[in-house]
């Protein structure tokens, strides 16, 4: 049993090779190969010796990372001098080189010159420690509080809903009658072991305590009143407490009635309030929604291809609330879609049976192609592109035949932006050049034309971009819902971000926090591209516009834009800095505040700028894990400053 | 300062003790001898030529071994010292080693803690050579690991043990041939002998690398580790890494091997079945590293499971010996002072008046017959001198009982609640919190050397007026005691800078006057909690010490750090009244018992020792932790205490039968904290996996049998419920608990610092 835990020990001994650099780097040029061999011995043992002894103060600092400081003060213990000046807080970026047969790693140590560090402003000083109390506990029963982790994990509630028979009710997992007042999440390994399958799935009680009763009471109405700021705090409440587990059931209904209603009644703020509150709660990261789709796909597909939604359609822009709705739904689709449910082929079909119906209004169609659309670029190649022509005729009978109805032209021009705005992006990948405005008019008709002018618009910016910067690291904003009401993501970062970044300041330490929540982040079916996004606003001038903050080996220390195309070797995290100013999108994201982003993307080894065009997936799953890692985010930061 | 005048008195009783000492000592000697006797006869009474007669080589298993190899030790070190013209060092060791070979033989390596006496022996015979590294003349007992060069003689006669040469090819047949034949015994037997192939494994090894064969040594542990229990695997490393001669010099984990006989606890079917094997097939190899390097421990009776062996197994040096865990200890509580809770104060002050110097008197027994029944476990009194009450220990004892009649009566159906504080920013730095007895303040050390202390209640902290506004009070004022507080300065928490290395253990003391604090940097510190400044800086420890606590009756306390050493101090006297040395790597935490009257030492060699403060002697081993241990509790009645490890497993122990009595499976990673509710109901546990968790502490005592035989043996079942007994898992957010305590009334209070 113990074999195969066990590698082999004895063997790790530096390489010889290291002992001669060694040696040449403190001027003895020529060393003999039995000297290398008994000192890299020798060395090997005292550093393994070392070692030992530094995990010792490790423990005794109550801490799970062995740090610099450790090694200090074992070598204190044995008399030697400790390393000055070697101070990382985190993990130590070694750089690898090779050449000349020979392979190096070693450590970068930039020249710094001293007038910059006298004349760059001292960094704030770090928040004291302090000390804040919380119930873990009451009477056995620990209080879902954001200061305590979620009653339920993530993962739990996944089992739940994929394999409710394995799944097992938080409150009863403990065995017994005695224990059913202790509650408590254990660990998985204990809950793994005693449960048999066979066990019967316990029937779950849905009552809520009071202050559930009061909260949801309080969040409901927030959401659906006239108050946008208590909305803003309602949403951003949906989208971290952890423990809304419980009130999930609630919700669901609260929003599939509130559409139904609605709709009827052609409410569009409700609508969009509604639509929000399920984004906030797709956004929260300890809740697992699958359960609740059912009432929730039909009242986000309501809001998508509904006839009407408002009292004046000639005026109001139901048009957001579509593209919104639609957005969601493609999230939907990228989180929950599995071979079992089928989510994404049945919500195509709906919208394709739609499209290809010829009496379908001109809103419902827009709806249609948007959902369609916003299931990524596949789907419009297959769906939407050989539709155009069909499309382009209907339009033109719109706006070139006898005027009808105001409100259908402005559906058709309404298609009419929606499929050139989707469509150029993706003929510009799939379609070779050159651009022939004739050709374009023989292959899709009456929008041939329009369509060959955006394609060469969109091809020119996919060329200057590709110069500029690796742009896979800005698409991920995009999905960002761009409704001109302002969204929950945007508004809420504003009073929150300070907690985020702790030290604007220092570089280093937001990195830091990133790197270590991500245990806590959800497993997400892992992304090949890991990236995280923390806003801020930025105070003070601290930071340059743009900084490259190089976690591993960047070649060049130039800005990003030497970078990514020629990453052939390892992955590189990158970290960069920039102000939305210069993005293309988030127009919710009003132009007073200054928003940073520091953008981590830690990139796969055969990434090139083309990532964008490969695959449908991938850049999604990345901007959910975006949005989620920004959320984990939050409580633990609110926690951090409430003194 | 008030307390240092009270206790004056007390510390003239403490420098006596040794005098005490000796004369207990000579009453021990007897009883031990006499086990030591019948242990013997037992042993020696059904096998005509016992493996100790038959040899005539250095270290016999038995009784007399450790005697006449300390002895060849100490005349190792007599030579040195000659060698080297230190004629006053000669003539103290001798008259120390005159008394010491008299002195009982088992507890020999304990000797250290029983030659000091008083602080002013100290110097002379500091017997830790790491603690004394500084001072020439330095007897260094065989028992303490020798590190730096002047230590190297001792280091050579150490080793030289392994200089006996052997065919080196032969080493793995020898191995491979036991293995084959522990495997083709009987079930019962193969359990048992199968406890051997750790400590031999350890030890040719050793020898192969001694004798430089270092491509034999290398093969032998890469066929062989993987064959050892997962448990040694952190030693394993070590040895790993150790493939020449050059390397045991002052590696100490090599140094406790060989210094330490492995206790190996063998029934006597198994055991002769062993020597049989080995004398048919003329395995002296093997025999030999059985008679120099280990101690086999042989019992009568039924051969013990794997799974019991498994339960005591996995100390640094196996098992403690049965003889180890003999003596009396009395783990009774001290009879409270009487105190009644009095109407009004002025009542209580003259009664309390009368009461004190009865108690101090030979009058006590009349005292003791007139209140409740004298626990018969119980230590005296006075074995102890402790300080006296103050009026303010009074008050506040009162209060403590007036708290108590609103404690909440806790068990399974009625947990409690637990409030926990987070420490915010701490930037991975927290190392080491204490709430005070009252749970008003809170006190946190830190990985930047400083410690801060908080007041929970709404009460600010306040300082006393510097000595020039001091001049200024009207001191014949009734408010005078409020009026030289400084008012402006008053804050919530203050910080307390004194300390070169990072924080490792605090405690407050029990009337929140003082707060300790140890460091990397080798010193425990004393802090008024008066006027927030330094009063002491003890140094002892040259070493990191990694824990201090004060007693519960204030006044003594116990530290012990890397060297090894724990040392138990007042706190108005710069030297260590007592040094207690026997462990074989860090204590890595230390408790005092509920009666102060004993500490307990946890180390990284994972064993818990139990020490008598009175003599110094280590009366209890126990054994069975497979990790470094870091954190121990006493129960509140004071009979059994808990011990938490890096392996994540509680282990409940009987005091007054040294007994296993508990194995609490559930966390997953470092226990760093347990802690008893008032009542003794419930255990709380506190763990680097970020969880707290509660434990039906009543249900794991009641379900032990204690008969006879088991007392007897040692040989436990543990009950396979550790499920049963967990009450409750409360999760916290990426908070390692640190601490853990429960206030006055059960309120569980926990503490960990925020680790994003």
């Amino acid at each position: 049993m113990a074999d195969e835990r066990r590698p082999k020990q004895c063997s790790l001994v530096l390489p010889t090779e290291s002992m001669k650099v060694m040696a040449e780097s403190v001027g003895v040029g020529q060393l003999q190969e039995e000297c290398c061999v008994a000192l890299s011995e020798e060395v090997s043992y005292r550093i393994k010796e070392i070692a030992q002894d530094a995990l010792k103060f490790m423990h005794h600092g109550k801490r799970r990372k062995l740090t610099t400081n450790d090694i200090d003060h074992a070598l204190k213990l044995k008399n030697v001098e400790p390393l000055y000046g070697f101070q990382s807080q985190e993990f130590i970026p070694f750089r690898f080189a090779s050449g000349g047969g020979r392979e190096l790693h070693f450590y970068e140590e930039k020249e710094v010159d001293l007038s910059d560090i006298i004349n760059t402003p001292l960094p704030r000083v770090p928040l004291d420690v302090s000390l804040k109390a919380h119930w873990l506990s009451i009477e056995g029963v620990q209080p879902a509080i954001p200061e305590n982790p979620p009653p339920v994990s993530k993962e739990q509630q996944k089992v739940e809903s994929t394999e409710p028979l394995k799944a097992v009710k938080p409150g009863q997992e403990e065995e017994g009658p005695v224990q059913g007042k202790g509650q408590g999440v254990t660990s998985a390994e204990s809950k793994g072991k005693e449960k048999s399958i066979s066990r019967l799935k316990p029937r779950s009680t849905h009552e809520l305590s009071v202050e559930q009763q009061l909260y949801y009471k309080e969040i409901t109405e927030a959401c659906v009143g006239s108050c946008e700021a208590k909305r803003a705090e309602a949403l951003q409440s949906i989208a971290t407490d952890p423990g809304l587990y419980q009130m999930l059931p609630r919700f669901s209904t609260f929003i599939s009635e509130g559409v139904r209603v609605n709709v009827v009644q052609n409410n569009l703020a409700l609508l969009i309030y509604l639509m929000r509150m399920v984004k906030a709660l797709m956004d929260n990261p300890t809740l697992y929604l699958e359960k609740y789709l059912h009432e929730l796909i039909p009242a986000v597909v309501t809001c998508i291809v509904s006839k009407q939604l408002c009292l004046r359609p000639d005026m109001d822009n139901h048009w957001a609330l579509r593209d919104f709705a639609a957005r969601l739904m493609a999230q939907i689709c990228k989180t929950f879609s599995t071979t079992n449910n089928n989510i994404q082929s049945r919500i195509t079909k709906t919208f394709t049976k739609s499209l290809l119906d010829d009496k379908t209004q001109w809103t419902t169609r827009y709806g249609s192609i948007a959902g369609l659309a916003e299931l990524g670029p596949d789907v419009i190649k297959t769906l939407i592109l050989p539709r155009l022509s069909i499309e382009g005729a209907r339009i033109k009978a719109v706006v070139e035949g006898p005027v009808i109805s105001n409100i259908d032209k402005i559906g058709a021009d309404h298609v009419q932006s929606l499929l050139l705005k989707h469509c150029a992006s993706v003929i510009a990948k799939t379609r070779p050049l050159p651009d022939n405005v004739d050709q374009y008019r023989a292959d899709y008709g009456y929008l041939g034309s329009m369509l060959c002018s955006h394609v060469v618009k969109a091809r020119a910016q996919a060329a200057l971009q590709a110069q500029q910067v690796n742009r896979t690291t800005l698409t991920i904003t995009q999905p960002r819902p761009t409704l001109t009401l302002s969204q929950g993501v945007s508004t809420g970062s504003g009073p929150r971000t300070p907690n985020i970044i702790k030290v604007p300041s220092s570089l280093t330490l937001p990195v830091q926090t990133l790197v270590s929540t991500r245990p806590v982040t959800p497993a997400q079916p892992s992304p090949p591209a890991t990236k995280y996004i923390v806003m801020s606003t930025s105070t003070a001038a601290a930071t340059s516009p743009q900084v490259v903050i190089s976690l591993t080996s960047s070649r060049s220390s130039s800005p990003i834009t030497s970078t990514a195309p020629s990453s052939t070797s390892t992955l590189q995290p990158l970290v960069k800095v920039e102000h939305t100013g210069q993005s293309v999108t988030t127009p919710g994201a009003g132009g007073s505040r200054t928003l940073q982003k520091y953008i981590v993307v830690s990139l796969p080894s055969a990434v090139s700028s083309e990532v964008k065009a490969s695959s449908l997936s991938s850049p999604s799953t990345a901007v959910d894990s975006t949005v989620k890692a920004d959320r984990t985010e939050l409580p633990g930061a609110s926690t951090h400053s409430s003194h | 300062m008030p307390t240092v005048c009270d206790t004056r008195s007390e510390m003239a009783a403490v420098q006596d003790a040794p005098v005490e000492a000796d004369n207990e000592k000579e009453i021990k000697t007897e009883t031990l001898n006499d086990a030591a006797g019948n242990h013997a006869s037992a042993a020696g009474g059904v096998i005509p030529s016992p493996p100790v007669a038959s040899t005539s080589s250095s270290g016999p298993a038995k009784a007399g071994g450790p005697g006449s190899e300390e002895q060849q030790t100490l005349m190792a070190v007599l030579q040195f010292l000659k060698k080297n013209n230190f004629v006053g060092a000669v003539d103290v060791l001798r008259r120390e080693a005159g008394i010491l070979e008299d002195s009982d033989e088992s507890q020999g390596q304990e000797l250290a803690a029983s030659a000091l006496g008083g602080a002013e022996a100290g110097d002379a015979t500091c017997t830790l050579s790491r603690a004394s590294s500084c001072t020439t003349s330095t007897p260094a007992v065989a028992a303490a690991p020798a590190k730096g060069g002047e230590d190297q003689p001792d280091v050579n006669v150490v080793l030289s043990a392994y200089s006996q040469q052997g065919d080196p090819a032969l080493y793995q047949g020898y191995y491979s041939g036991l293995k084959k034949f522990v495997e083709s015994v009987l079930d019962c037997h193969r359990a048992e002998l199968s406890q051997l192939f750790y400590p031999l494994f350890v030890h040719m090894y050793l020898e192969l690398v001694y004798n430089n064969h270092e491509t034999e040594a290398k093969a032998f542990f890469e066929k062989f580790s993987g064959d050892q229990e997962c448990y040694y695997q952190d030693d394993l490393r070590v040895l790993s890494g150790l493939t020449k001669k050059e390397h045991m010099k002052g590696n100490e984990t090599l140094l406790d091997f060989r210094t330490s006989k492995f206790v190996l606890r063998i029934s006597r079917d198994s055991y002769q079945l062993l020597k049989r094997h080995l004398q048919e097939r003329q395995n002296n190899q093997i025999w030999n590293i059985i008679q120099e390097h280990l101690y086999i421990d042989i019992f009568d009776g039924m051969p013990r499971s794997k799974s019991q062996i498994d339960s005591m197994s996995g100390s640094l040096a196996g098992e403690a010996k049965r003889e180890a865990n003999k003596a009396k200890v009395f783990y009774g509580l001290l009879k409270e002072p009487e105190i009644d809770v009095p109407l009004d104060d002025e009542d209580e002050e003259g009664e309390n008046e009368e009461g004190k110097p009865k108690k101090k008197k030979p009058k006590k027994d009349s005292m003791g017959s007139k209140s409740k029944k004298q626990d018969p476990n119980a230590p005296q009194q006075n074995r102890i001198p402790l300080p006296e009450l103050k009026d303010s220990d009074k008050l506040d004892k009162i209060m403590y009982m007036k708290e108590a009649t609103k404690r909440i009566r806790l068990g399974p159906e009625s947990l409690p609640s637990i409030c926990f504080y987070t420490f915010l920013n701490a930037y991975q730095g927290l190392t080491a919190v204490d709430f005070t007895d009252d749970s008003s303040l809170i006190a946190g050390g830190f990985a930047d050397s400083t410690v801060r202390v908080w007041s929970v209640t709404p009460k600010k902290l306040r300082s006393v007026k510097s000595a020039a506004d001091l001049n200024l009070i009207d001191k014949e004022s009734d408010d005078v005691l409020e009026r030289i507080m400084d008012e402006k300065s008053a804050s919530e928490s203050k910080i307390l800078y004194g300390h070169s290395g990072p924080v490792y253990g605090v405690s407050f003391s029990p009337d929140r006057n003082y707060l300790l604090s140890c460091s990397e940097d080798g010193t425990v510190r004393l802090w008024s909690l008066q006027t927030f400044t330094c009063l002491v800086g003890y140094k002892g420890h040259n070493y990191p010490v990694w824990d201090t606590q004060f007693s519960p009756y204030g006044y003594y306390f116990i530290s012990g750090g890397h060297d090894r050493v724990a040392r138990l101090w007042a706190t108005d006297h710069y030297q260590p009244l007592r040094m207690f040395a026997g462990h074989l790597a860090d204590i890595t935490c230390t408790q005092f018992h509920p009666n102060s009257n004993y500490v307990a030492t946890g180390s990284a060699d994972r064993t818990v020792r139990l020490w008598d403060i009175l003599n110094g002697n280590c009366v209890r081993i126990f054994t069975g932790h497979k990790g470094p241990i870091h954190s121990l509790a006493f129960s509140p009645n004071g009979k059994y205490l808990a011990s938490g490890a890096t392996d994540g497993r509680v282990l409940l122990w009987d005091i007054g039968h040294g007994l296993m009595i508990g194995e609490l499976k559930g966390h997953t990673d470092t226990v760093y904290s347990l802690k008893f509710s008032r009542d003794g109901e419930i255990l709380a546990s506190g763990s680097m996996d970020n969880t707290v968790r509660l434990w039906d502490s009543i249900k794991a005592f009641d379900d032990i049998e204690t008969d006879d035989f088991t007392a007897a043996t040692g040989h436990i079942h543990l009950p396979e419920n550790s499920q049963e007994l967990l009450l409750g898992t409360y999760m916290t957010k990426s908070t390692p608990v640190i601490h853990l305590h429960f206030t006055r009334r059960n309120l569980l209070l926990a503490a960990g610092a925020y680790n994003p």
